[in-house]
């Protein structure tokens, strides 16, 4: 185990990211219970599961927004919980994170959303800094006139693509997407997951990309974990209840992996009110 | 049969409604509210302590301190002038008659500049800044906590405490006092316009008992109690929006709430440090207390 947190970790093929037994409590609520994964470098992992399942939770410990209440998140071979805050900063610009509804900042225009983080971490001319910014935007297909526009005068779409634009402005090592397809029309929807490969095959980067869409999942990831969620498990049941690549996760031997999959409401409705009647 | 088996023990799970049962439901409700009360003060305190450290060791750059100045200060200064100078006239119009039934409009003056300078002004200009412009921040900041925006800053390595709170912080202790000042001014001018021009009061001596009775420290406690006042109003406001519930109702919550505990703690600091500076003032000069008495 690295001691030293300025100690670079020199194995290329340790895990990037090493999660062991996280367990995340808010209050007496638990979210995520003994979850223990790597991530390899270069690897796209798909999260999927029901909502309120964890899986935006389970991406904010990735990088280090929300602190374990058990168990530890290792980045390159660092415990992101015992960093101090300088350290903390300098890994998390290793990271990209396109959130669920891209929480572009209201008071910029897309040109200082996508240019903040170059700002903010490098001494980079402004003219270099406007180069990178047209650059990124051509990469999510934005032209160049939306520079200047605030993201309340952009579409759903647009402001995923400028979210993603963004996450890209450093050309982080690890991208994190936080149910990128959600809210958007099919068309847009596979914009977004072209836009997810793509970016992918141009810079070699490690990506965690939380779902419910599986299409996102199956096109995007080279595997696929599902977390369900804990009120409905078993004490002794683990909570990633399938890990596989995606062209298993159709027949995985546990029947709620292919119910999710297929999108069949099963039981649940039933289930749900059986719940409802006994609180 | 055991020592313990004896033990009489009260289940309060079950669903009798014994006067213990409603006991001790209650002890748990002023326990939870007690801990939640107790839990709030504590993220306060670590919340301002952060703040603090922020604005001692690295100050967030410019782009971020002029537009909060400007929201603060500038956009402020209509609004807290007009109330300045409504209130000195509103003071004048409902003492006037009081005072000329005694004899003593000329005394007007001084007792009312006293009141602005010492007290109203301050308080009312906090009140005006914890009203316009903090609500307006914990609105601000709650709707980006709702919107992951914080979450945004913090994955790019920005520490939203430091882009998003000193500025705010800074903005409310640095402008409030020029905001006190002309809330002073203003209420002044308004009291001595009604009071001179409408009821016909001798300027001469309005002005000449007034200088003899408000003096520099009085304009210096005013002004003073309103950095406390003005830290007060940025914290509280910064700390609701960033610990703001989801949703419009929560975000709705946090500004009403911002200004509700605002207007609070601007009350309850205008009496202890009136106090305090009152304490030290007659420490000071000892001889004023006693040409009071006589």
């Amino acid at each position: 185990m690295i001691t030293d947190p300025t100690e670079q970790t020199t194995d290329p093929y340790a895990p990037l990211v090493r999660i062991e037994r996280l367990s995340v409590d808010f209050g007496r609520l638990a979210v995520l219970r003994d979850i223990s994964l790597n991530i390899p470098r270069g690897q796209t992992l798909a999260v999927i599961g029901e909502s309120g399942c964890g899986k935006t939770v389970f991406l904010k410990t990735i990088i280090g927004l929300l602190r374990p209440t058990r168990g530890a998140v290792f980045f390159d071979g660092r415990n992101l919980a015992e960093l101090n805050e300088r350290e903390l900063t300098r890994q998390r610009i290793r990271f990209g994170f396109l959130f669920q509804q891209a929480a572009l900042f209201d008071s910029m225009t897309v040109a200082q959303n996508v240019s903040f983080p170059l700002r903010q971490h490098t001494a980079t001319p402004d003219r270099e800094i406007s180069e990178i910014v047209l650059a990124r935007l051509a990469e999510v297909g934005l032209p160049e006139d939306v520079l200047a526009k605030r993201p309340a005068e952009l579409s759903g779409g647009m402001r995923k693509r400028v979210g993603l634009a963004r996450a890209m402005a450093l050309e982080p090592e690890v991208i994190l997407y936080d149910e990128p397809t959600t809210g958007l029309d099919p068309i847009m929807g596979d914009v977004i997951n072209e836009l997810i490969i793509s970016t992918r095959r141009r810079h070699p980067v490690t990506s965690v990309l939380v779902t419910h869409d599986m299409r996102t999942a199956r096109k995007g990831a080279d595997r696929i974990v599902m977390l369900f969620p804990l009120s409905r498990l078993r004490p002794d049941e683990p909570p990633i209840i399938c890990a596989a690549p995606p062209r298993e996760i159709d027949t995985a031997a546990d029947s709620r992996v292919g119910q999710f999959v297929r999108g069949e409401a099963g039981e649940r409705l039933m289930e749900m009110r059986l719940q409802k009647a006994e609180s | 049969m055991s020592a313990g088996s004896n033990i009489p023990t009260v289940d309060l799970s079950r669903g009798s409604a014994g006067p213990l049962d409603g006991l001790g439901g209650w002890v748990a409700d002023v326990g939870e509210r007690v801990g939640e009360w107790v839990t709030g003060l504590g993220s306060m305190a670590v919340f301002s302590m952060r703040t603090l450290r922020w604005l001692l060791f690295r100050l967030p750059p410019k782009e971020t301190i002029l537009p909060n100045f400007y929201q603060i200060g500038v956009l402020s200064l209509p609004v807290i002038a007009l109330t300045g100078t409504f209130i000195g006239m509103v003071l004048v119009a409902q003492s006037y008659e009081h005072f000329r039934q005694l004899g003593m409009q000329t005394q007007l003056g001084a007792v009312i500049n006293m009141s602005l300078v010492r007290e109203l002004g301050p308080v009312l200009a906090a009140t005006m800044l914890a009203g316009r412009v903090g609500s307006s921040m914990a609105a601000e900041l709650g709707t980006m906590r709702v919107t992951e925006q914080i979450d945004a800053l913090a994955s790019m390595g920005a520490n939203p405490i430091h882009y998003l709170v000193v500025p705010r912080f800074l903005g409310c202790l640095v402008l409030i006092p020029t905001l006190v000042i002309m809330a002073d001014f203003m209420g002044v001018v308004g009291a001595f316009y009604y009071g001179v021009y409408l009821k016909g009061i001798d300027a001469h001596h309005y002005l000449e008992n007034s200088r003899n009775f408000v003096g520099n420290f009085d304009l210096f406690v005013g002004v003073f109690k309103s950095l406390f006042f003005g830290a007060a109003i940025a914290l509280i406001a910064c700390h609701r929006g960033f610990h703001c519930d989801p949703g419009a109702e929560g975000v709705g919550r946090a500004a009403t709430s911002s200004f509700v505990c605002s207007f609070v703690v601007i009350l309850l600091l205008d009496l202890m440090l009136g106090i305090m500076l009152d304490g030290i003032y007659y420490s000071i000069w000892p001889d004023a207390a006693a040409s009071i008495m006589q």
